[in-house]
């Protein structure tokens, strides 16, 4: 069996047991890499990839592993990075043509956390520009495509994290989840994606598309592997003050335990607000089959109304743009990144604006005038003041339901994955790919998403959602290796893209 | 220069058909050892961008983190203001596109500011004038621009800008006082005496060392003329960057006086920036027009609101220094100057300068007199302010020390604070280099003095015959011998003796 094929966890033991060197398991992910990553046809989850750094880092961890000194236990183990983190030495374009070339002089905390670690970086991964979508086809470098089914998107804006890691790419990839960015790729893949709480993870060094509602989070195969990665990365960061001081812990502990499939005492709440006709009929499906399981490992479910949500995304698309068109702002190529002069002698103002407009795609100039105006003097109160408003209309109503309940629970995404160019010119069909995991980031509650099965009707993943109160990230844990493990069950192991199955 | 102006109005004639309103934002850049939002280091003077990093450059995912001494400099400020200091409060981005704004928006305070409510007397001519202050908040400088080419100076007509992040992200309090009204014919003056008590203030609060001439205090002027006796404020103008306390004066002077012209011939005044030029005390308008510019404020998002426990600010309130009141009252008690001589002092802007002097050991009158004499001339002659004039309070007693042992007298130690304008050195090095010491040896003073008899034979017999007056001629001719270096008093003596 190639090592490929193996979670992180089991890389991590076989380095550990001498079977493997980092060196030999990166080059692996390299050559598999090389053989199904083309632009063109391929999966095209990379931007940019870093064989040579990532084997002198392979390299270092096996004298580490020699000596018998490694810095962590997932020293050695490959992982990827979505492009939108900074990272010193390796390209970092955001997805867009405004940061092509540009090299940051920083590392972003989470992935100077990765190198103090000792994880390679194969490389970074594909998104829609600047996090703006749900299927990475808004990348100004081409879309990445699901290893499913190449004529489908990979959900967004991390398909590229996703995508690595269901192609056997990567066993491991840090994403960013703004509104679902890592959970509903997951969805759409039939991998595991997680939203750590709001602060729980530095944002220092996260190219920012609405700070108050951006986290990092572990893109897998499997929970442990997600516990694994987010216990790496977590932790208060002087440099970020929205960080929180208090660790989140116990995540490791909380999927072995919950692995054992015992839910006895837990109450889970099914969402009565993210369900209905509008939803795929297989998503729905597997939906209820996976409640169904939660309740034969003794989880007590109820349903629970959290009626707030029905304005959730009303409220985040004004929220978001309004921060993101503040963000972006600093992209002027005056300082770094595409600069396009005009002929004549233009002033430096009209360099702003022609830049600009060559930089930036469509969907990142419909957000900062979406943003812009929203913010406007005369306007704010109408929309940013009263978006605020239901925002904290949500973070009540989370609350009253964690009085209720342990965690929800609903599908992650209302479809499986949909085909390249489908929704390119509805951008309000794209935006409902969100309408379910939008609200945790409104509130800063932590969720995950793993796999619930397979659409009958398509053959392709789909995925479940569990909601957890502010800082209780554990009990995502917990569940979501229960029902993972039950699953797996029924299965015969995890669900593996029919073309990528280890001959 | 000033723009076509439509007459500008005599002051006096102003003041019979209008009342002036004005409203004063000083900028104070705080003396924090790193910046508002990162750790770069704020000395001033640093090469080009070499005190800059990815928070400060703006670069992306780079992340802001409040300085919590700019915080605790803010209170202080606010507390001596009088302020009420917020318990709970937020930056908010500030949002326009210019290029020296690394960000495109400045991280600054809106509607919630750090302090609140607050006052400054003040007082003029013996009045006092309680000064409103609206607010005070904290924010971040920008970079500075360099434009190169044009006539201006400015953006527009440049070949090429220079930009220098140094200072973006210098901490800055921006103290806006509520409108001045009913200060009449003492605006002007009014204007000066608040950001200069405003200057004492901060300084004796230690957290800037407020340098008009470098920048670290800025003021911008809002100005606003009345029919007489209504109570409907006028249209105003902003001139931006008044940098010294004569121009403000000069700033408000001129403006009442444009503001007239523009109002009686029938025109309205455009509420617009207006540049200040300090050579002929004129403005002009300036290309951005502030108040029409929506800066879409929204709360800062990359930080945690800003919540001083009332423990912290009550302890804060212990550290504060005298009030400048109190503080004048004291020092010319101390110094025994009259109200008129200590007003002479206050309107010479020299109070720390005659304090420091006589803490150097001067005699308080004679401080006084060098500061206010010799010293404001060449200031004014110069048009920097008595403080930039050259010249250090250690310096002034050295000089006066120098006196007081009678090794210079009046007209020398003029002559050595000739060389210390001329950068020459200490004073000892200046009166070595320029032979000023007095002749304190009686010898050559008693040798000239019988030549200068001998020259004279008539005058001599006068003196003989006990006309004493008749020595002054004597006195002017050893004077003269000696080039001014003998004390006339000694010489005189000296001539009688001999004579008698």
């Amino acid at each position: 069996m190639s090592w490929i094929y193996r979670t992180a966890a089991e890389q991590a033991a076989a380095l550990a047991a001498g079977e493997v060197t980092s060196v030999e398991l990166t080059q692996a992910h390299l050559d598999q890499i090389a053989a199904v990553d083309d632009g063109g046809e391929g999966v095209h989850a990379f931007l940019h990839v870093d064989a040579d750094g990532a084997l002198a880092q392979a390299m270092a961890s096996d004298e580490r592993r020699a000596s018998g000194s490694p810095l962590h236990e997932l020293d050695g183990v490959p992982i990827a990075v979505k492009d939108v983190l900074t990272t010193i030495g390796l390209p970092t374009t955001c997805g867009s043509k405004m940061l092509e070339g540009w090299v940051p002089p920083y590392d972003a905390t989470v992935v100077a956390k990765l190198k103090a670690a000792g994880l390679p970086i194969l490389g970074k991964t594909n998104m829609d520009e600047f996090a703006m979508g749900s299927s990475t086809e808004n990348s100004a470098y081409g879309p990445t495509r699901n290893p499913w089914d190449h004529t489908r998107i990979p959900g967004g804006s991390g398909g590229g994290s996703a995508a690595a890691v269901a192609a056997f790419e990567a066993p491991l990839a840090l994403g960013t989840d703004t509104g679902g960015s890592i959970r509903q790729p997951g969805a759409m893949t039939g991998t595991v994606g997680v939203k750590p709480t709001y602060g729980s993870v530095s944002r220092y060094g996260l190219v920012a598309l609405a700070n108050s509602l951006d986290q990092v989070g572990p893109v897998t195969r499997t929970v442990l592997d997600s516990a694994l990665l987010q216990e790496l990365i977590g932790g208060h960061d002087p440099k970020d003050s929205t960080s929180v001081p208090t660790p989140v812990t116990g995540l490791v502990e909380a999927a072995r335990q919950g692995g054992t499939k015992d839910l006895a005492g837990v109450k889970v709440g099914v969402v009565k607000e993210l369900a209905g006709d509008a939803w795929q009929t297989g998503v729905m499906q597997r939906f209820e089959e996976s409640v169904a399981l939660l309740r034969q490992m003794g989880a007590e479910i109820v349903e629970v109304s959290l009626p707030s949500f029905v304005h959730a995304m009303a409220a985040y698309y004004l929220i978001l743009p309004a921060e993101c068109s503040s963000n972006l702002a600093k992209f002027d190529a005056m300082r770094y990144g595409l600069r396009v002069t005009p002929e004549g002698s233009p002033s430096a103002e009209d360099v702003m604006k022609v830049s600009r407009d060559a930089g930036f795609g469509d969907e990142v100039k419909r957000r900062i005038m979406i943003g812009t105006y929203a913010l406007s003097s005369g306007y704010y109160d109408a929309y940013y003041g009263q978006a605020q408003k239901i925002r904290t209309l949500i973070i009540e109503d989370f609350k009253k339901a964690f009085e209720q309940v342990d965690v929800l629970v609903s599908p992650t995404a209302p479809s499986t994955a949909f085909p390249i160019g489908e929704k390119v010119d509805d951008p309000l069909s794209m935006y409902l790919q969100d309408l379910a995991t939008i609200p945790a980031n409104l509130a800063g509650v932590p969720g995950i998403s793993l796999p619930s099965g397979l659409a009958p009707e398509d053959g392709l993943p789909t995925g479940v959602q569990f909601l957890a109160p502010v800082l209780e990230d554990a009990r995502l844990y917990r569940v979501g290796a229960a029902l993972e493990t039950a699953l797996f069950e029924q299965w015969g192991g995890q669900i593996v893209p029919p073309a990528y199955k280890e001959n | 220069m000033s723009d076509t102006l439509p007459g500008l109005i005599d002051f006096d004639e102003v003041l019979e058909k209008f009342d002036p309103a004005m409203g004063l934002e000083v900028h104070v850049e705080l003396n924090t050892n790193t910046k508002m939002f990162c750790g770069c280091p704020t000395t001033f003077g640093g090469a080009p961008n070499t005190q800059v990093c990815p928070t400060c450059l703006g670069l992306p995912g780079a992340m802001p983190v409040v300085n919590a001494k700019a915080v605790e400099s803010a209170i202080r400020i606010g507390l001596a203001l009088n302020c009420e200091i917020a318990e709970w409060c937020r930056f908010a981005r500030k949002n326009y596109f210019y290029p020296d704004m690394p960000k495109n928006f400045q991280t600054s305070q809106y509607d919630e500011p750090i302090a609140f409510d607050g006052y400054l007397d003040v007082d003029v001519e013996g009045e006092t004038y309680r000064i409103e202050i609206e607010r005070a908040h904290m924010e971040e400088d920008t970079g500075k621009a360099t434009h190169v080419g044009g006539s201006t100076g400015r953006i527009h007509g440049a070949d090429y800008s220079l930009i220098d992040y140094n200072r973006a992200g210098i901490p800055l309090i921006e103290i806006v006082t509520r409108p001045i009204l009913g200060a009449g014919e003492k605006a002007p003056q009014v204007a000066r005496a608040y950001v200069s008590a405003l200057r004492d203030l901060i300084k004796a609060l230690g957290v800037s060392d407020v340098r008009m001439d470098q920048g670290s205090m800025r003021c911008d002027v809002n100005l606003s003329l009345a029919p007489k006796g209504s109570k409907v404020l006028g249209t105003r103008s902003e001139t931006k960057n008044v940098n010294s306390l004569r121009s403000v004066e000069r700033a408000v002077r001129f403006e009442m006086s444009r503001h007239a012209g523009v109002l009686l011939s029938g025109g309205s005044v455009l509420q617009e920036t207006r540049h200040f030029h300090e050579d002929d005390g004129t403005t002009s308008p300036g290309r951005e027009k502030s108040d029409a510019e929506d800066y879409r404020y929204f709360p800062e998002p990359d930080l945690v609101p800003v919540a001083p426990s009332r423990a912290w600010v009550d302890e804060l309130r212990t550290t504060l220094p005298e009030p400048p009141a109190e503080r004048r009252a004291r020092l010319q008690a101390s110094w025994g100057y009259t109200d008129l001589e200590m007003r002479d002092v206050i309107n010479a802007d020299a109070i720390e300068l005659i304090e420091e002097t006589v803490a150097a050991g001067a005699a308080p009158q004679a401080a006084r007199k060098w500061w206010l004499s010799e010293i404001s001339r060449r200031a004014n002659e110069a048009g920097v302010e008595l403080a930039s004039a050259g010249v250090s309070p250690a310096q002034v007693a050295e000089v006066q020390q120098l006196i007081d042992e009678g090794t210079l007298n009046d007209k020398l130690a003029r002559q050595v604070f000739d060389g210390l304008f001329a950068g020459e050195g200490t004073p000892a090095q200046i009166i070595e280099k320029r032979g000023l010491a007095l002749v304190s040896d009686d010898g050559p003073l008693l040798t000239a003095i019988e030549e200068a008899l001998a020259a004279q034979p008539d005058i001599a017999d006068k003196i003989r015959g006990g006309n004493h007056k008749a020595a002054g001629a004597i006195v002017g001719a050893v004077m003269k011998a000696t080039r001014g270096q003998a004390d006339a008093a000694r010489v005189q003596q000296l001539i009688i003796e001999k004579l008698a």
